[in-house]
């Protein structure tokens, strides 16, 4: 723990956490004008080269525009061929090794014993100043315990009672959509859609609930983590509204706890109840840090998926004519969206010790970067790997919920709100035409779209 | 060749011959027993083929090391005789072995 977490931790129970944010933002633009804030990268797009010009050291997969500018299946398939576990030297993000081929991506996973998750999983470091903690960067035992304490929230047995509520608004969602013409699948449907079900896993007031995607957007995109986007001076008040909101929402959890209330199935209610976590609001950084975990891995994930689904199927049409066919296939074809689509494309561990892995040294210390996106498209373990076949056989075998004691907590949670979703778009479409190209995120982590207009012709009530 | 028995959640028998030097999970997986979901494909990185052994049997399944330990803490759904399928080794002498299917994989 650093100090001034340690000195955060202190001050908590008097000083409200979102003065603490301001102060550690106010004290980041006093070290920068005198110089000794450390330096923000900056990116600015511009065409990258054809991968085969290349040499293969120079090959450098952290670029934020790879993904954006439909480069990064050549890139990977380099990598995989060539050099399946290569080191970067000079990235914008530091030296790093890359790994890219699925079995060795299962390997790294499974062992946290020789690969740390501390202190981040993103290429990047955090922006500095605030050094947030949270469970999917923290190693055994103490991840286990944190991940414990919330992980009820999307066990399979609480989404049984949430089904019936999360089909409800995807219908109405659905049913307010414009036939015939064209609108933004991204901002109606797919972003829509994941707020909702995150306002109602949060028990976020439920009219103010695009500030939870875009806190989400913010906190996953300044540029020293991800290559993003986003300015430090968005970054920081976006913190700062996070822990309000939340703090209040906390307190009122705890005096409807204190009252005697039996508590209630979301996430904050289970964490001001449980042993573990109940003082968590004495700990900012550990607080932030699980709430952002929550937000971004219930947010972009799933509503790129949701964008993904879409896009698959209009890049392979007769997949949509073998649902319509087939709706049965709905469950395999969602396991292939999630595979074909790996919406986090990568997780970022720190070698503990040096490990020898396919034929290159890693030593103590190095960043290892494991590339989900690449082993997904890896033809020694999937069968031609760039198809999107919703029948594939062994679709679930796909690495974008990573493996391991990390592997992703809320993946029958992601997999169901995806499952409702096409059963009701079948229900009601005969249609979804893609209009034109999607728009892509810029950033190494985020495999998302920005927008992505579609034009649904209505199903014949035949 | 003898028999082992999965019963899954609902109560449902499935009766299925034992081949030796495979898995318990690989022995649900080529009988079509539903309810294993085994999504890392017998690496004891998923949790998803989680079993309940039957209590006169769980002695005889084998030790448990410490990262089937890890994955099967992570499943809510977890009892005292709770084990990875993909961990288990069928040999002759689990004949008769019974274990019982969760309602839910993780």
């Amino acid at each position: 723990m650093n100090i001034q977490t340690r000195a955060m931790n202190l001050s908590a129970r008097l000083v409200p956490m979102h003065w603490q944010v301001r102060a550690a933002h106010l004290a980041q633009q006093a070290l920068d004008r005198v110089g000794l804030a450390p330096k923000t990268p900056e990116f600015t797009e511009s065409p990258l080269p054809d991968v085969s010009t290349l040499a293969i050291e120079d090959i450098d997969v952290s670029n934020p525009f790879l993904w954006r500018q439909g480069l990064w299946g050549s890139y990977f398939k380099r990598l995989r061929d060539e050099q399946p576990v290569h080191f970067q030297k000079s990235s914008a993000f530091g030296p790093f090794w890359s790994v890219t081929r699925f079995d060795d991506i299962l390997f790294v996973d499974k062992r946290h014993d020789l690969f740390s998750a501390e202190p981040i999983i993103t290429l990047g470091d955090q922006p500095a100043g605030l050094a947030i903690e949270t469970f999917i960067a923290m190693d055994p035992p103490k991840h286990d315990k944190q991940r414990q304490a919330v992980q009820g929230v999307v066990a399979p047995r609480n989404l049984k009672e949430m089904e019936s509520l999360i089909r409800q608004r995807t219908r109405d969602v659905l049913d307010h959509l414009p036939v015939d013409k064209p609108f933004d699948w991204v901002s109606n449907v797919s972003i829509e859609l994941t707020a909702r079900m995150l306002a109602t896993l949060l028990d976020f007031p439920y009219e103010q609930r695009r500030k939870l995607v875009y806190w989400s957007d913010v906190a996953a995109a300044s540029p020293e983590t991800t290559g993003g986007q986003v300015e430090r001076d968005e970054f920081f008040p976006a913190v700062a509204e996070v822990a309000r909101s939340f703090s209040e929402l906390w307190r009122e959890k705890e005096a409807r706890r204190d009252a005697g209330e039996e508590p209630g199935f979301d996430v904050i209610s289970m964490m001001v109840n449980n042993e573990d976590t109940k003082d968590l609001i004495h700990r900012p950084m550990e607080f932030l840090g699980n709430l952002a975990l929550l937000i971004i891995g219930g947010n972009d994930t799933t509503r790129n998926s949701m964008t993904g689904g879409v896009l698959a199927l209009n890049r392979f049409p007769q997949e949509f004519d073998k649902l319509k066919a087939n709706p049965a296939l709905i469950p395999n074809m969602v396991s292939e969206i999630i595979r074909w689509q790996t919406p986090l494309a990568y997780m970022r561990r720190v070698a503990k010790q040096d490990v020898e892995l396919n034929g290159e040294t890693i030593r103590k210390g190095d960043k290892v970067v494991m590339w989900y996106a690449s082993g997904n498209r890896d033809e020694r373990a999937i069968d031609k790997p760039d198809e999107f076949i919703i029948d594939r056989k062994g679709a679930r075998n796909h690495l974008s919920f990573g493996f391991g004691v990390h592997r992703c907590m809320g993946n029958r949670l992601a997999e169901m709100q995806l499952r409702i979703l096409w059963e009701e778009l079948l229900a009601r479409f005969d249609r979804i035409d893609v209009q034109g190209e999607p728009e892509y995120v810029q950033s190494n982590f985020v495999r998302g779209y920005t927008r992505m207009m579609v034009k649904l012709t209505r199903k014949n009530q035949g | 060749m003898g028999y082992m028995t999965f019963i899954e959640h609902d109560g449902t028998r499935h009766k299925v011959e034992i081949e030796a030097d495979k898995s318990l999970m690989q022995h649900a997986a080529d009988n079509m027993v539903p309810g294993i979901d085994a999504d890392c494909g017998g690496e004891c990185a998923c949790g998803t083929c989680h079993v309940i052994v039957d209590e006169a049997w769980y002695a005889k399944t084998g030790k448990i090391n410490s990262s089937e330990q890890q994955m099967l803490e992570m499943t809510p759904e977890g009892a005292p005789t709770s084990r990875l399928a993909c961990q288990i080794e069928i040999t002759d002498a689990l004949d008769g072995l019974v274990v019982h299917l969760p309602e839910f994989q993780m």
